[in-house]
């Protein structure tokens, strides 16, 4: 996020697309609410289903599934054509704003409308909310950065967000809210396939330089590593030989599961390090039992770039073991130690190899979190971010033309399937599930089907019926409801016994590497009835 | 704005009401109904106190300060008045403190205690209601309640769910949900964090412990990426209740039905608690050297066998920056591979 969380009851309108926020983020959705409710703030929400949040919303903007930027482009269009764009901003600070304008000369009112199904005259109050409105913040999720166009998308939200002027100042912004507790954390410690901790690339000579004498190590790799989604394709091919896994659960997660777990069947040696015997453990050649964050002490780093500490709770159920020091133990038996007393030492050293960590250490947060960048121990941290001036210098608008999703509905496959989480359950249903309460609220998996559809094809509600894609079958019980609109379905992936992944596309994002996990056609069948037990 | 307060000058702010300017400088005013997160409600009339020039008993909550107002918190007839309101509110409250699980934070105890009252002047008529408990997650208990209406406000004002309200008159007043039916709510339990009495209470916490037992850690939740800062009690290593922290920066004290409720799989039966090693095609327990060996030595083998880049690593988007850092770290210097990634995208 570039702003911080903190600012929202002070914005003047909120533009949410791709973001079942009150379900996936709620305590995130607690402020827009209350800015709707109490502050006047105009709530516009973009979402093909009925989400939680446009029973709050001044505007609810029902685009089809998959054309997020034809949307938002329709938009700049109309804020363009009516002249209320922040000419001071777009002068001042960005620049190609030629070529913006070059690819919206066709995204008229009447073409967003036969794109995105959104009505006309829905487009124009819709930009006229985030064209004159002072304040705006924009929200966005993976409803947006799952599909192949998924890097684009975001690049329009950044668009939109520049041409009115709502970067660098406090309760705007261009703002993912993040799904996982650390994933932020995660990215910013380098586990990534392009970058050292703190975004620093590993194709730049300097800082393998930089790294490899930090680390005293002369065979840091040159060769461009694989993405989490082409470690997939590498396993396949048998280019990848051996894997190993922390904390994840590919297996339930990953779009497309039939591809990935023959991928890992296909592996000369798989070791995950886990909680919980996972769907992905269970094919392991070596399961290591790993501690919750309840037995960690460390650092979680949140969505809104906040550096915060983790504190022991418990011991360390039975013989398991702190990851990092499990990590360390393979590292010392494979003759190359790595040796930390406790994890602020381990803090330590990230901040004296992340410039934007540099000012923290755990001594410090116990006086409280700090927000990245922090470069030095006098530094207060920064609750948002491009004031004055972006990283790069001017903001450079990429202008992003709208494509369609990969698999859209047809005739052997008529409905389109989308996919998400829901409030009570979490990511693939390791730990939720194990919550007793929680997983009494909503045990089983099922999907959404508009009443319409369920009456044509003689469905009941709670009905198990049979869902098939080109990639795998699930079934699954029928919820009939008018939060999605007739011809798409939608079903929640944190349940294993009707993975929704066995059905979605792994069709990627050649950007980033993401998977359009957000939409893919399927086709709805009966279940034939049961024979009678003999 | 120059207020006097117990014959001490005090700088209140213009907007502050009577309770918010003494509670500043440290004056203890009694309160039940009264939340800082919420709007006033001047129910409970605890907090009244006597502001010269008014005749009558004002309830501090709901007055705001005006310049030079003079006022006091702690005469006799006001500790008289406090006194009868507990009174008359234990009167119609069950007596069961030793099971109450709000035992040892309840705020009504702590009042009876205050004002020392070992016996009710009033006996008359309670209300009787059934147990609500048809969900997983809260337990209303009504005959405890004391129409504070902390959880109406609660859930309106912050929630903006509103899964709850009064309802009837008089003594037969209730908290009640849409036609007295289940609680159908987000089940954030908001509600059960502000309640001042033992009328809400967590299902999953009874009888896991008394509140002065559990050792209390703050800590950062771990599902998603709000990062809120929540307070976990834990008795004989197990985790048993989540409760919120006066934090302000991202939560403000509050939670969702996932960081409240959701730490039952901490000690879960189903925690891997040791190593398992895969021998003649079943996953078997085994010792951390065993493990740990046969991981080394197979990643050795194949480093060598087919090079580094044959070799990847998935990392977690639930743990640590250490955990993360040093995970990395091991891939690219142990290794030697870039082939690092965690599932950021899904």
């Amino acid at each position: 996020m570039t702003n911080s969380i903190n600012e929202f009851e002070e914005s003047d309108a909120y533009f949410v697309i791709g973001s079942n926020t009150t379900e996936a983020h709620p305590i995130i959705a607690l402020r827009l609410k209350r800015g709707a409710r109490f502050h006047g703030a105009k709530l516009v929400v973009a979402d093909p289903r009925e989400i939680p949040l446009t029973r709050y919303a001044t505007l609810w903007l029902r685009h089809r599934p998959g054309t997020d930027a034809a949307l938002i482009n329709g938009l700049m269009h109309i804020i363009l054509k009516e002249g209320l764009e922040d000419k001071e901003f777009i002068q001042e600070r960005t620049e190609n704003i030629a070529a913006l304008k070059k690819v919206l000369k066709k995204c008229t009112p009447a073409y967003t409308e036969k794109v995105t199904g959104v009505p006309k005259d829905q487009l124009l109050e819709a930009a006229r909310i985030i064209g004159t409105e002072e304040k705006v913040a924009f929200f966005y999720a993976m409803g947006i950065t799952q599909h192949v166009m998924g890097t684009e998308n975001v690049m329009s939200v950044a668009n939109l967000a520049m041409l009115t002027g709502n970067v660098g100042k406090p309760g705007t912004g261009v703002n993912p809210l993040r799904g996982q507790s650390n994933v932020q954390g995660a990215c910013d410690m380098g586990g990534l396939y392009n970058y050292y901790p703190g975004y620093q690339r590993v194709d730049v000579e300097e800082n393998r330089k930089k790294f490899s004498e930090a680390w005293q190590c002369d065979t840091l790799s040159r060769d461009p590593g694989l993405s989490a989604t082409a470690m997939v394709n590498a396993a396949i091919e048998g280019k990848v030989k051996a894997l190993y896994v922390m904390g994840e659960n590919p297996i339930l997660s990953d779009p497309d599961i039939g591809h990935t777990e023959k991928a890992f069947r296909n592996l000369d040696f798989l070791v995950v390090q886990d909680i919980f015997l996972t769907e992905t453990a269970a094919l392991a050649d070596v399961v290591l039992p790993a501690t919750t964050f309840a037995e960690k002490d460390g650092t979680f780093t949140n969505t809104e770039r906040r550096v915060q500490r983790v504190r022991q709770v418990i011991e360390p159920l039975g013989d398991s073991r702190l990851d990092w020091e499990i990590i360390c133990a393979i590292a010392e038996k494979m003759e190359r130690p790595m040796r930390y007393q406790n994890s602020a030492e381990i803090f330590d050293e990230i901040a004296s190899m992340t410039p934007l960590y540099g000012g923290i250490s755990h001594a410090r947060l116990e006086q409280g979190s700090l927000q990245w960048p922090c470069p030095d121990a006098d530094h207060p941290g920064t609750p948002y971010l491009h004031k004055g001036k972006f990283t790069r210098g001017k903001g450079f608008f990429s202008p992003v033309d709208y494509k369609p999703p990969k698999e859209l509905p047809d005739r052997a496959y008529p409905f389109l399937l989308t996919t998400g989480r829901m409030l009570s359950h979490y990511h693939t249903g390791s730990m939720t599930r194990r919550s007793g309460g929680l997983h009494e609220l909503c045990p089983e998996g099922f999907i959404e089907i508009h009443p319409q559809d369920a009456k044509k094809l003689k469905i009941a509600e709670g009905e198990e019926i049979r869902i098939s894609s080109r990639r795998g079958t699930v079934t699954v019980k029928a919820k009939i409801t008018r939060r999605v609109p007739p011809k798409v379905v939608y079903m929640n992936f944190h349940f294993a016994e009707s993975a929704a992944n066995r059905l979605t596309i792994a069709a990627l994002d050649p950007l980033s590497g993401i998977a359009e996990a957000k939409v893919c056609s399927v086709k709805i069948e009966k279940m034939q009835p049961k024979k009678a037990a003999l | 704005m120059k207020v006097i307060i117990d014959g001490k000058v005090i700088d209140a702010k213009p907007e502050s009401t009577i309770l918010e300017a003494a509670r500043k400088e440290g004056v203890h005013i009694p309160t039940l109904c009264y939340h800082k997160k919420l709007s006033p409600y001047g129910g409970c009339r605890l907090c009244i106190v006597e502001v010269e020039g008014i005749p009558r008993l004002v309830a501090s909550c709901t007055t705001p300060v005006t310049e030079g107002m003079v006022v006091r918190t702690d005469t006799e007839q006001i500790k008289k008045v406090r006194k009868t309101i507990v009174e008359l509110i234990l009167s119609n409250h069950p007596n069961e403190c030793m099971v109450c699980e709000q035992n040892g934070r309840c705020e009504l105890q702590d009042l009876a205690y205050e004002f020392g009252l070992k016996e009710i002047r009033f006996v008359g008529e309670k209300n009787v209601h059934p147990i609500q408990n048809q969900n997983p997650l809260i337990e209303r208990d009504y005959n405890k309640c004391i129409l504070c209406g902390r959880c109406v406000r609660m859930c309106d004002e912050v929630q903006g769910v509103g899964a709850v309200d009064f309802s009837q008159r008089g003594f037969h007043a209730k908290i009640a949900t849409e036609y007295d039916g289940v609680l159908s709510c987000e089940f954030c339990g908001n509600c059960v964090e502000v309640c001042p009495v033992g009328a809400l209470t967590g299902k999953i916490s009874r009888f896991k412990g008394r509140s002065w037992e559990a050792k209390k850690t703050k800590t950062i939740c771990n599902y998603c990426g709000c990062g809120c800062t929540i307070i976990m009690h834990a008795k004989d290593g197990q985790v048993v209740r989540v409760s919120h922290s006066e934090d302000t920066t991202v939560n403000e004290g509050c939670m969702c039905v996932k960081g409240k409720f959701g730490f039952e799989y901490i000690n879960h039966e189903d925690r891997l608690k040791t190593p398992l090693i895969r021998k003649e095609g079943k996953l078997q327990e085994t010792t951390w050297e065993e493990a740990l060996g046969r991981v080394a030595e197979n990643l050795a083998r194949i480093k060598k066998e087919y090079g580094s880049n044959s070799i990847a690593g998935l990392s977690s988007a639930k743990c640590t920056n250490e955990d993360n850092y040093v995970f990395q770290k091991f891939m690219r210097t142990v290794i030697g591979t870039n082939n690092v990634d965690h599932c950021a995208r899904y």
